[in-house]
Protein backbone atom coordinates (compact mmCIF):
# COMPACT_ATOMS: atom_id res chain seq x y z
CA UNK A 1 0.00 0.00 0.00
CA UNK A 2 2.88 2.34 0.69
CA UNK A 3 3.97 2.05 -2.91
CA UNK A 4 0.72 3.45 -4.21
CA UNK A 5 1.01 7.16 -3.46
CA UNK A 6 4.51 7.08 -4.90
CA UNK A 7 3.19 5.46 -8.05
CA UNK A 8 0.48 8.08 -8.41
CA UNK A 9 3.01 10.79 -7.83
CA UNK A 10 5.18 9.43 -10.65
CA UNK A 11 2.16 9.44 -12.94
CA UNK A 12 1.34 13.05 -12.12
CA UNK A 13 4.93 14.04 -12.79
CA UNK A 14 4.85 12.32 -16.16
CA UNK A 15 1.63 14.12 -17.08
CA UNK A 16 3.04 17.51 -16.15
CA UNK A 17 6.10 16.78 -18.24
CA UNK A 18 3.94 15.68 -21.18
CA UNK A 19 1.80 18.79 -20.90
CA UNK A 20 4.86 21.01 -20.81
CA UNK A 21 6.27 19.37 -23.91
CA UNK A 22 2.95 19.73 -25.73
CA UNK A 23 2.76 23.41 -24.80
CA UNK A 24 6.34 23.98 -25.96
CA UNK A 25 5.53 22.36 -29.29
CA UNK A 26 2.45 24.53 -29.78
CA UNK A 27 4.40 27.69 -28.91
CA UNK A 28 7.14 26.74 -31.35
CA UNK A 29 4.66 26.13 -34.18
CA UNK A 30 3.39 29.71 -33.87
CA UNK A 31 6.75 31.30 -33.05
CA UNK A 32 8.39 29.78 -36.10
CA UNK A 33 6.40 32.12 -38.34
CA UNK A 34 5.52 34.92 -36.00
CA UNK A 35 9.06 35.70 -34.79
CA UNK A 36 10.72 36.27 -38.18
CA UNK A 37 7.76 38.36 -39.37
CA UNK A 38 7.87 40.43 -36.19
CA UNK A 39 11.62 40.95 -36.53
CA UNK A 40 11.27 42.12 -40.13
CA UNK A 41 8.46 44.50 -39.23
CA UNK A 42 10.43 45.88 -36.31
CA UNK A 43 13.45 46.42 -38.57
CA UNK A 44 11.34 48.31 -41.11
CA UNK A 45 9.82 50.50 -38.40
CA UNK A 46 13.28 51.25 -36.93
CA UNK A 47 14.64 51.97 -40.41
CA UNK A 48 11.77 54.37 -41.05
CA UNK A 49 12.23 56.14 -37.74
CA UNK A 50 15.96 56.45 -38.31
CA UNK A 51 15.77 57.95 -41.80
CA UNK A 52 12.78 60.18 -41.01
CA UNK A 53 14.56 61.76 -38.04
CA UNK A 54 16.78 63.96 -40.22
CA UNK A 55 16.03 65.64 -43.53
CA UNK A 56 19.53 65.26 -45.01
CA UNK A 57 19.74 61.69 -43.87
CA UNK A 58 16.41 60.93 -45.44
CA UNK A 59 17.77 61.93 -48.84
CA UNK A 60 20.68 59.45 -48.84
CA UNK A 61 18.96 56.87 -46.64
CA UNK A 62 15.41 56.75 -48.04
CA UNK A 63 12.41 55.70 -45.99
CA UNK A 64 10.91 52.25 -46.69
CA UNK A 65 7.81 53.68 -48.34
CA UNK A 66 9.93 55.83 -50.68
CA UNK A 67 11.83 52.71 -51.71
CA UNK A 68 8.56 50.90 -52.25
CA UNK A 69 7.17 53.73 -54.42
CA UNK A 70 10.39 53.72 -56.46
CA UNK A 71 10.14 49.98 -56.81
CA UNK A 72 6.59 50.21 -58.13
CA UNK A 73 7.57 53.02 -60.50
CA UNK A 74 10.65 51.14 -61.82
CA UNK A 75 9.05 47.73 -61.81
CA UNK A 76 9.39 47.12 -65.56
CA UNK A 77 13.02 48.21 -65.57
CA UNK A 78 13.89 46.26 -62.42
CA UNK A 79 12.06 43.20 -63.63
CA UNK A 80 14.11 43.18 -66.84
CA UNK A 81 17.31 43.51 -64.80
CA UNK A 82 16.15 40.80 -62.43
CA UNK A 83 15.68 38.48 -65.40
CA UNK A 84 19.20 39.23 -66.67
CA UNK A 85 20.80 38.51 -63.29
CA UNK A 86 18.60 35.48 -62.68
CA UNK A 87 19.41 34.04 -66.09
CA UNK A 88 23.15 34.34 -65.51
CA UNK A 89 22.87 32.90 -62.00
CA UNK A 90 20.79 29.92 -63.06
CA UNK A 91 22.96 29.26 -66.14
CA UNK A 92 26.16 29.47 -64.07
CA UNK A 93 24.70 27.16 -61.45
CA UNK A 94 23.64 24.71 -64.16
CA UNK A 95 27.10 24.67 -65.74
CA UNK A 96 28.64 24.32 -62.26
CA UNK A 97 26.47 21.33 -61.51
CA UNK A 98 27.27 19.59 -64.80
CA UNK A 99 30.96 20.54 -64.77
CA UNK A 100 31.45 19.92 -61.05
CA UNK A 101 29.79 16.52 -61.08
CA UNK A 102 31.56 15.38 -64.26
CA UNK A 103 34.94 16.50 -62.90
CA UNK A 104 34.21 14.76 -59.59
CA UNK A 105 33.39 11.54 -61.45
CA UNK A 106 36.60 11.89 -63.46
CA UNK A 107 38.60 12.45 -60.24
CA UNK A 108 37.21 9.35 -58.57
CA UNK A 109 37.62 7.15 -61.64
CA UNK A 110 41.18 8.21 -62.28
CA UNK A 111 43.64 9.07 -59.54
CA UNK A 112 45.90 10.45 -62.27
CA UNK A 113 43.28 12.93 -63.45
CA UNK A 114 42.78 14.09 -59.89
CA UNK A 115 46.52 14.67 -59.39
CA UNK A 116 46.72 16.64 -62.64
CA UNK A 117 43.60 18.79 -62.42
CA UNK A 118 42.90 19.28 -58.74
CA UNK A 119 45.58 22.00 -58.26
CA UNK A 120 43.91 24.09 -60.98
CA UNK A 121 40.54 23.73 -59.29
CA UNK A 122 42.05 24.89 -55.99
CA UNK A 123 43.87 27.83 -57.59
CA UNK A 124 40.65 28.95 -59.31
CA UNK A 125 38.84 28.68 -56.01
CA UNK A 126 41.30 30.55 -53.78
CA UNK A 127 41.98 33.42 -56.19
CA UNK A 128 39.43 36.18 -55.55
CA UNK A 129 37.12 36.54 -58.52
CA UNK A 130 37.46 40.34 -58.56
CA UNK A 131 41.13 39.91 -59.41
CA UNK A 132 40.53 37.44 -62.25
CA UNK A 133 37.46 39.11 -63.72
CA UNK A 134 39.25 42.08 -65.39
CA UNK A 135 41.43 39.65 -67.35
CA UNK A 136 38.44 37.61 -68.40
CA UNK A 137 36.79 40.78 -69.62
CA UNK A 138 39.84 41.52 -71.76
CA UNK A 139 40.07 38.07 -73.32
CA UNK A 140 36.41 37.13 -73.68
CA UNK A 141 34.36 39.34 -75.95
CA UNK A 142 30.94 37.75 -75.71
CA UNK A 143 29.01 39.73 -73.06
CA UNK A 144 27.07 36.75 -71.76
CA UNK A 145 30.02 34.35 -71.79
CA UNK A 146 32.33 36.62 -69.79
CA UNK A 147 29.83 37.11 -66.96
CA UNK A 148 28.95 33.44 -67.05
CA UNK A 149 32.60 32.41 -66.71
CA UNK A 150 33.01 34.59 -63.62
CA UNK A 151 29.91 33.17 -61.96
CA UNK A 152 30.96 29.65 -62.84
CA UNK A 153 34.45 30.01 -61.37
CA UNK A 154 32.94 31.05 -58.05
CA UNK A 155 30.18 28.46 -57.97
CA UNK A 156 31.62 25.20 -59.25
CA UNK A 157 34.15 24.43 -56.51
CA UNK A 158 31.79 23.46 -53.66
CA UNK A 159 29.99 21.12 -56.05
CA UNK A 160 33.25 19.57 -57.22
CA UNK A 161 34.76 19.08 -53.76
CA UNK A 162 31.55 17.90 -52.09
CA UNK A 163 30.67 15.47 -54.87
CA UNK A 164 34.23 14.10 -54.94
CA UNK A 165 34.02 13.51 -51.19
CA UNK A 166 30.62 11.86 -51.59
CA UNK A 167 31.72 9.56 -54.40
CA UNK A 168 34.55 8.35 -52.18
CA UNK A 169 32.34 7.90 -49.11
CA UNK A 170 30.74 4.61 -50.05
CA UNK A 171 30.16 1.90 -47.45
CA UNK A 172 33.19 -0.46 -47.69
CA UNK A 173 30.95 -3.50 -47.16
CA UNK A 174 28.73 -2.42 -50.04
CA UNK A 175 31.86 -1.99 -52.14
CA UNK A 176 32.83 -5.59 -51.29
CA UNK A 177 29.33 -6.74 -52.15
CA UNK A 178 29.57 -5.08 -55.57
CA UNK A 179 32.92 -6.81 -56.08
CA UNK A 180 31.46 -10.20 -55.16
CA UNK A 181 28.60 -9.68 -57.59
CA UNK A 182 31.17 -8.67 -60.23
CA UNK A 183 29.76 -5.21 -60.88
CA UNK A 184 31.29 -3.23 -63.73
CA UNK A 185 32.83 0.19 -63.07
CA UNK A 186 29.76 1.76 -64.64
CA UNK A 187 27.33 -0.22 -62.44
CA UNK A 188 29.38 0.69 -59.40
CA UNK A 189 29.20 4.38 -60.33
CA UNK A 190 25.48 4.45 -61.10
CA UNK A 191 24.14 2.16 -58.38
CA UNK A 192 26.60 2.78 -55.56
CA UNK A 193 28.74 5.90 -55.84
CA UNK A 194 26.26 8.41 -57.25
CA UNK A 195 23.50 7.61 -54.72
CA UNK A 196 26.08 7.71 -51.90
CA UNK A 197 27.25 11.12 -53.13
CA UNK A 198 23.76 12.63 -53.41
CA UNK A 199 23.57 14.13 -49.88
CA UNK A 200 27.08 15.59 -50.26
CA UNK A 201 26.26 16.98 -53.70
CA UNK A 202 23.10 18.64 -52.39
CA UNK A 203 25.11 20.25 -49.59
CA UNK A 204 27.46 21.63 -52.25
CA UNK A 205 24.51 22.80 -54.35
CA UNK A 206 23.15 24.92 -51.49
CA UNK A 207 26.48 26.71 -51.18
CA UNK A 208 26.96 26.99 -54.95
CA UNK A 209 23.49 28.54 -55.41
CA UNK A 210 24.43 31.52 -53.28
CA UNK A 211 27.90 31.74 -54.82
CA UNK A 212 26.53 31.75 -58.39
CA UNK A 213 24.52 34.85 -57.52
CA UNK A 214 27.58 36.49 -55.94
CA UNK A 215 29.64 35.61 -59.03
CA UNK A 216 27.02 37.10 -61.35
CA UNK A 217 26.81 40.33 -59.31
CA UNK A 218 30.60 40.70 -59.02
CA UNK A 219 31.01 40.18 -62.77
CA UNK A 220 28.48 42.94 -63.44
CA UNK A 221 30.31 45.28 -61.11
CA UNK A 222 33.61 44.59 -62.81
CA UNK A 223 31.99 45.21 -66.19
CA UNK A 224 30.78 48.45 -64.64
CA UNK A 225 28.72 51.13 -66.27
CA UNK A 226 30.68 50.62 -69.48
CA UNK A 227 29.56 47.00 -69.65
CA UNK A 228 26.82 45.88 -71.94
CA UNK A 229 24.96 44.24 -69.06
CA UNK A 230 21.79 45.50 -67.54
CA UNK A 231 21.42 43.26 -64.52
CA UNK A 232 20.58 44.26 -60.98
CA UNK A 233 24.18 45.12 -60.07
CA UNK A 234 24.38 47.33 -63.14
CA UNK A 235 21.18 49.08 -61.94
CA UNK A 236 22.73 49.75 -58.54
CA UNK A 237 25.85 51.25 -60.12
CA UNK A 238 23.84 53.32 -62.56
CA UNK A 239 21.48 54.53 -59.82
CA UNK A 240 24.41 55.54 -57.64
CA UNK A 241 25.83 57.74 -60.41
CA UNK A 242 22.41 59.39 -60.66
CA UNK A 243 22.06 59.76 -56.87
CA UNK A 244 18.89 57.70 -57.14
CA UNK A 245 19.15 56.11 -53.69
CA UNK A 246 15.63 54.66 -53.54
CA UNK A 247 16.35 52.69 -56.71
CA UNK A 248 19.65 51.43 -55.27
CA UNK A 249 17.74 50.12 -52.28
CA UNK A 250 15.02 48.59 -54.44
CA UNK A 251 17.59 46.73 -56.55
CA UNK A 252 19.54 45.68 -53.46
CA UNK A 253 16.45 44.24 -51.79
CA UNK A 254 15.61 42.41 -55.00
CA UNK A 255 19.08 40.81 -55.02
CA UNK A 256 18.62 39.71 -51.41
CA UNK A 257 15.23 38.22 -52.28
CA UNK A 258 16.79 36.29 -55.19
CA UNK A 259 19.44 34.91 -52.81
CA UNK A 260 16.81 33.81 -50.31
CA UNK A 261 14.70 32.19 -53.04
CA UNK A 262 17.73 30.27 -54.37
CA UNK A 263 18.58 29.07 -50.87
CA UNK A 264 14.98 28.05 -50.17
CA UNK A 265 14.70 26.21 -53.50
CA UNK A 266 17.91 24.22 -53.05
CA UNK A 267 17.02 23.44 -49.42
CA UNK A 268 13.58 22.22 -50.47
CA UNK A 269 15.06 20.15 -53.30
CA UNK A 270 17.55 18.59 -50.88
CA UNK A 271 14.82 17.75 -48.38
CA UNK A 272 12.59 16.30 -51.08
CA UNK A 273 15.28 14.06 -52.57
CA UNK A 274 16.48 12.76 -49.21
CA UNK A 275 13.22 12.63 -47.27
CA UNK A 276 12.83 8.86 -47.39
CA UNK A 277 16.28 7.73 -46.39
CA UNK A 278 18.81 10.30 -45.21
CA UNK A 279 19.24 11.33 -41.57
CA UNK A 280 19.42 15.00 -42.52
CA UNK A 281 15.89 14.99 -43.91
CA UNK A 282 14.01 12.43 -41.83
CA UNK A 283 12.34 13.67 -38.69
CA UNK A 284 12.84 11.56 -35.59
CA UNK A 285 9.62 10.09 -34.24
CA UNK B 1 11.19 -16.82 -62.58
CA UNK B 2 10.05 -19.69 -60.40
CA UNK B 3 11.45 -21.10 -57.19
CA UNK B 4 14.41 -23.38 -57.87
CA UNK B 5 14.13 -26.90 -56.48
CA UNK B 6 16.17 -27.43 -53.30
CA UNK B 7 19.45 -29.23 -53.78
CA UNK B 8 19.47 -32.54 -51.88
CA UNK B 9 21.89 -32.62 -48.93
CA UNK B 10 23.83 -35.84 -48.50
CA UNK B 11 24.56 -37.11 -44.98
CA UNK B 12 28.00 -36.09 -43.62
CA UNK B 13 30.73 -38.38 -44.90
CA UNK B 14 29.04 -38.86 -48.28
CA UNK B 15 29.24 -35.26 -49.43
CA UNK B 16 31.02 -34.12 -52.55
CA UNK B 17 33.84 -31.61 -52.21
CA UNK B 18 32.86 -27.98 -52.93
CA UNK B 19 36.12 -26.23 -52.26
CA UNK B 20 39.40 -26.80 -50.54
CA UNK B 21 41.91 -24.41 -49.00
CA UNK B 22 45.43 -25.80 -49.19
CA UNK B 23 48.03 -24.27 -46.89
CA UNK B 24 46.56 -20.81 -47.27
CA UNK B 25 48.61 -18.06 -45.65
CA UNK B 26 47.70 -14.39 -45.66
CA UNK B 27 50.25 -11.77 -44.66
CA UNK B 28 49.18 -8.12 -44.50
CA UNK B 29 51.72 -5.41 -45.23
CA UNK B 30 54.55 -7.91 -45.28
CA UNK B 31 54.53 -8.35 -41.50
CA UNK B 32 51.15 -9.20 -39.94
CA UNK B 33 50.31 -12.87 -40.49
CA UNK B 34 46.52 -12.94 -40.34
CA UNK B 35 46.27 -16.56 -41.37
CA UNK B 36 48.93 -19.23 -41.30
CA UNK B 37 48.79 -22.42 -43.36
CA UNK B 38 45.03 -22.92 -43.32
CA UNK B 39 43.97 -26.21 -44.88
CA UNK B 40 40.27 -26.85 -44.97
CA UNK B 41 37.92 -28.87 -47.10
CA UNK B 42 34.35 -27.68 -47.43
CA UNK B 43 31.78 -30.12 -48.75
CA UNK B 44 28.52 -29.55 -50.59
CA UNK B 45 25.78 -29.08 -47.97
CA UNK B 46 28.05 -28.39 -45.00
CA UNK B 47 27.09 -25.93 -42.31
CA UNK B 48 30.60 -25.06 -41.26
CA UNK B 49 31.38 -22.58 -38.50
CA UNK B 50 34.69 -20.84 -38.07
CA UNK B 51 34.86 -20.25 -34.32
CA UNK B 52 37.52 -18.22 -32.58
CA UNK B 53 38.47 -15.05 -30.73
CA UNK B 54 39.09 -11.80 -32.61
CA UNK B 55 42.33 -11.79 -34.57
CA UNK B 56 42.24 -15.51 -35.34
CA UNK B 57 41.85 -14.84 -39.07
CA UNK B 58 38.32 -16.20 -39.44
CA UNK B 59 37.09 -13.13 -41.28
CA UNK B 60 40.24 -13.15 -43.41
CA UNK B 61 39.49 -16.76 -44.36
CA UNK B 62 36.01 -15.69 -45.43
CA UNK B 63 37.36 -12.78 -47.51
CA UNK B 64 39.80 -15.15 -49.20
CA UNK B 65 37.02 -17.58 -50.09
CA UNK B 66 34.86 -14.70 -51.32
CA UNK B 67 37.70 -13.66 -53.62
CA UNK B 68 37.94 -10.20 -52.03
CA UNK B 69 41.61 -10.74 -51.34
CA UNK B 70 44.23 -13.17 -52.64
CA UNK B 71 46.27 -15.58 -50.54
CA UNK B 72 49.95 -14.75 -49.96
CA UNK B 73 50.80 -18.45 -50.13
CA UNK B 74 48.77 -21.59 -50.75
CA UNK B 75 45.73 -21.95 -52.96
CA UNK B 76 41.98 -22.33 -52.98
CA UNK B 77 40.57 -25.07 -55.20
CA UNK B 78 36.99 -24.94 -56.42
CA UNK B 79 35.06 -27.95 -57.61
CA UNK B 80 33.90 -27.15 -61.12
CA UNK B 81 35.59 -23.76 -61.32
CA UNK B 82 35.41 -20.70 -59.13
CA UNK B 83 32.02 -20.23 -57.54
CA UNK B 84 31.96 -16.53 -58.44
CA UNK B 85 28.39 -15.57 -59.21
CA UNK B 86 27.26 -18.66 -57.34
CA UNK B 87 28.27 -17.24 -53.99
CA UNK B 88 26.86 -14.60 -51.71
CA UNK B 89 27.88 -12.92 -48.50
CA UNK B 90 26.09 -11.66 -45.39
CA UNK B 91 28.15 -9.19 -43.38
CA UNK B 92 27.94 -8.29 -39.71
CA UNK B 93 26.12 -5.09 -40.68
CA UNK B 94 23.04 -5.53 -42.87
CA UNK B 95 24.94 -3.61 -45.60
CA UNK B 96 21.82 -2.33 -47.34
CA UNK B 97 21.67 0.64 -49.66
CA UNK B 98 19.85 3.24 -47.51
CA UNK B 99 18.50 5.06 -50.57
CA UNK B 100 16.79 1.97 -51.96
CA UNK B 101 13.63 0.18 -50.88
CA UNK B 102 13.73 -3.36 -49.49
CA UNK B 103 12.72 -4.66 -52.91
CA UNK B 104 15.43 -2.69 -54.71
CA UNK B 105 18.01 -3.94 -52.22
CA UNK B 106 17.09 -7.58 -52.81
CA UNK B 107 17.03 -6.83 -56.55
CA UNK B 108 20.69 -5.72 -56.48
CA UNK B 109 22.34 -9.05 -57.43
CA UNK B 110 19.85 -9.46 -60.29
CA UNK B 111 20.37 -5.89 -61.46
CA UNK B 112 24.15 -6.38 -61.51
CA UNK B 113 23.61 -9.43 -63.70
CA UNK B 114 21.62 -7.28 -66.10
CA UNK B 115 18.16 -8.60 -65.27
CA UNK B 116 15.00 -6.48 -65.25
CA UNK B 117 13.01 -5.79 -62.12
CA UNK B 118 9.82 -7.10 -63.70
CA UNK B 119 11.46 -10.50 -64.28
CA UNK B 120 12.98 -10.75 -60.83
CA UNK B 121 9.96 -9.43 -58.92
CA UNK B 122 8.22 -12.79 -58.30
CA UNK B 123 11.43 -14.27 -56.94
CA UNK B 124 12.03 -11.19 -54.75
CA UNK B 125 8.50 -11.45 -53.33
CA UNK B 126 9.14 -15.13 -52.68
CA UNK B 127 12.38 -14.68 -50.74
CA UNK B 128 10.93 -11.77 -48.78
CA UNK B 129 8.12 -14.11 -47.75
CA UNK B 130 10.69 -16.77 -46.85
CA UNK B 131 12.44 -14.43 -44.41
CA UNK B 132 9.11 -13.21 -43.03
CA UNK B 133 9.03 -9.78 -44.64
CA UNK B 134 5.87 -9.90 -46.75
CA UNK B 135 4.45 -6.45 -47.18
CA UNK B 136 7.76 -4.68 -46.59
CA UNK B 137 8.91 -4.48 -50.23
CA UNK B 138 8.27 -0.72 -50.41
CA UNK B 139 9.82 0.09 -47.01
CA UNK B 140 13.20 1.77 -46.65
CA UNK B 141 15.92 0.19 -44.49
CA UNK B 142 15.79 2.97 -41.91
CA UNK B 143 12.14 2.18 -41.25
CA UNK B 144 13.03 -1.37 -40.17
CA UNK B 145 14.44 -2.79 -36.93
CA UNK B 146 17.95 -4.26 -36.78
CA UNK B 147 16.64 -7.81 -37.00
CA UNK B 148 14.45 -6.98 -39.99
CA UNK B 149 17.34 -5.31 -41.78
CA UNK B 150 19.38 -8.46 -41.29
CA UNK B 151 16.48 -10.44 -42.76
CA UNK B 152 16.59 -8.24 -45.86
CA UNK B 153 20.32 -8.91 -46.07
CA UNK B 154 19.69 -12.67 -45.86
CA UNK B 155 16.89 -12.42 -48.45
CA UNK B 156 19.32 -10.71 -50.83
CA UNK B 157 21.91 -13.43 -50.21
CA UNK B 158 19.55 -16.33 -50.92
CA UNK B 159 17.61 -14.65 -53.74
CA UNK B 160 20.02 -15.82 -56.44
CA UNK B 161 19.95 -19.37 -55.05
CA UNK B 162 23.73 -19.55 -54.50
CA UNK B 163 25.59 -22.80 -53.86
CA UNK B 164 27.59 -21.17 -51.09
CA UNK B 165 26.67 -18.49 -48.57
CA UNK B 166 29.39 -16.83 -46.50
CA UNK B 167 28.27 -15.23 -43.26
CA UNK B 168 30.58 -13.00 -41.24
CA UNK B 169 29.20 -12.77 -37.67
CA UNK B 170 25.81 -11.74 -39.08
CA UNK B 171 23.92 -11.78 -35.79
CA UNK B 172 26.64 -10.44 -33.47
CA UNK B 173 25.03 -7.01 -33.16
CA UNK B 174 21.52 -8.30 -32.42
CA UNK B 175 19.84 -8.98 -29.09
CA UNK B 176 19.69 -12.56 -27.84
CA UNK B 177 16.00 -13.14 -28.61
CA UNK B 178 16.29 -11.84 -32.18
CA UNK B 179 19.47 -13.82 -32.63
CA UNK B 180 17.83 -17.12 -31.60
CA UNK B 181 14.89 -16.53 -33.93
CA UNK B 182 17.22 -15.75 -36.81
CA UNK B 183 19.28 -18.88 -36.01
CA UNK B 184 16.10 -20.99 -36.24
CA UNK B 185 15.07 -19.28 -39.48
CA UNK B 186 18.53 -19.63 -40.98
CA UNK B 187 18.51 -23.41 -40.48
CA UNK B 188 15.06 -23.63 -42.06
CA UNK B 189 16.20 -21.56 -45.04
CA UNK B 190 19.34 -23.62 -45.53
CA UNK B 191 17.33 -26.85 -45.54
CA UNK B 192 14.93 -25.31 -48.03
CA UNK B 193 17.60 -24.14 -50.46
CA UNK B 194 20.11 -26.92 -49.88
CA UNK B 195 23.12 -24.65 -49.97
CA UNK B 196 26.46 -24.73 -48.21
CA UNK B 197 27.09 -22.21 -45.42
CA UNK B 198 30.38 -21.00 -43.96
CA UNK B 199 29.56 -19.09 -40.81
CA UNK B 200 32.02 -16.97 -38.87
CA UNK B 201 31.20 -16.46 -35.19
CA UNK B 202 32.76 -16.00 -31.77
CA UNK B 203 29.79 -17.58 -30.02
CA UNK B 204 30.19 -21.22 -28.97
CA UNK B 205 26.45 -21.64 -28.45
CA UNK B 206 25.54 -20.25 -31.84
CA UNK B 207 28.11 -22.40 -33.64
CA UNK B 208 26.99 -25.61 -31.91
CA UNK B 209 23.32 -24.93 -32.56
CA UNK B 210 23.82 -24.16 -36.24
CA UNK B 211 26.66 -26.23 -37.61
CA UNK B 212 27.52 -29.79 -38.36
CA UNK B 213 31.20 -28.89 -38.35
CA UNK B 214 32.98 -26.37 -36.13
CA UNK B 215 36.51 -25.33 -36.99
CA UNK B 216 38.12 -23.77 -33.90
CA UNK B 217 40.79 -21.20 -34.66
CA UNK B 218 43.50 -19.49 -32.61
CA UNK B 219 45.02 -16.04 -33.03
CA UNK B 220 48.52 -14.66 -33.66
CA UNK B 221 49.03 -16.14 -36.14
CA UNK B 222 45.54 -17.20 -37.18
CA UNK B 223 45.37 -20.97 -37.55
CA UNK B 224 43.12 -24.00 -37.07
CA UNK B 225 43.55 -25.81 -33.78
CA UNK B 226 40.71 -28.29 -33.75
CA UNK B 227 37.65 -29.46 -35.60
CA UNK B 228 34.53 -30.41 -33.66
CA UNK B 229 31.79 -32.41 -35.36
CA UNK B 230 28.21 -31.78 -34.22
CA UNK B 231 26.45 -34.92 -35.34
CA UNK B 232 22.96 -34.09 -34.08
CA UNK B 233 20.45 -34.40 -36.94
CA UNK B 234 18.55 -31.50 -38.51
CA UNK B 235 15.99 -30.03 -38.11
CA UNK B 236 17.14 -28.66 -34.79
CA UNK B 237 14.79 -26.73 -32.55
CA UNK B 238 14.28 -25.53 -28.98
CA UNK B 239 14.48 -29.14 -27.77
CA UNK B 240 18.00 -29.41 -29.16
CA UNK B 241 19.04 -26.26 -27.28
CA UNK B 242 18.20 -27.96 -23.99
CA UNK B 243 19.41 -31.47 -24.89
CA UNK B 244 22.35 -33.32 -23.34
CA UNK B 245 23.94 -33.69 -26.80
CA UNK B 246 23.92 -29.89 -27.20
CA UNK B 247 25.47 -29.41 -23.75
CA UNK B 248 28.15 -32.01 -24.47
CA UNK B 249 29.13 -30.47 -27.82
CA UNK B 250 29.16 -27.00 -26.26
CA UNK B 251 31.52 -28.34 -23.62
CA UNK B 252 33.89 -29.75 -26.24
CA UNK B 253 33.85 -26.57 -28.34
CA UNK B 254 34.34 -24.35 -25.28
CA UNK B 255 37.30 -26.39 -24.13
CA UNK B 256 38.85 -26.24 -27.58
CA UNK B 257 38.29 -22.49 -27.73
CA UNK B 258 39.80 -21.95 -24.28
CA UNK B 259 42.80 -24.06 -25.26
CA UNK B 260 43.16 -22.00 -28.45
CA UNK B 261 43.18 -18.76 -26.48
CA UNK B 262 45.54 -20.25 -23.90
CA UNK B 263 48.03 -21.07 -26.64
CA UNK B 264 47.90 -17.52 -27.85
CA UNK B 265 48.49 -15.97 -24.44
Amino acid sequence: MTARPGHLHAEALFDADEARRLRARRVEAVARWLLPVAVVMLTVVAWDAFSASDEVRERIFPRPLTVWDQFVEDRALLFDSLMVTLRITVLALGISVVGGVLLAILFTQSRFAELVFFPYAVVLQVTPIVSIAPLIFIYVQDPLARVLICAWIVAFFPILSNTTLGLKSTDPNLRDLFTIYRATAWQRLVHLQLPSALPYFLGGLRIAGGLALIGAIVAEYVAGISGSGSGLAFRILEASYRYNYPRMFAALILIAVVGVVIFATTTLLSWWLLRRWHDSAVRRE
Amino acid sequence: MTAPAPRPIAPPGQRARLLELQGVTKVFGGEVTALSGLSLRVDEGDFLSLLGPSGCGKSTALRLIAGLTAPTRGRILWEGGQAGGDLSVVFQEPTLMPWATVEANVFLPFRLRGERLAEARPRIAEVLALVGLEGFARAYPRELSGGMRMRVSIARAIATNPRLILMDEPFAALDEITRQRLNDDLLALKARIGCTVIFVTHSVFESVFLSDRIVVMAPRPGRVVEEVAVDAPYPRDMAFRTSAAYAARTQVASTALLAAMGQAA
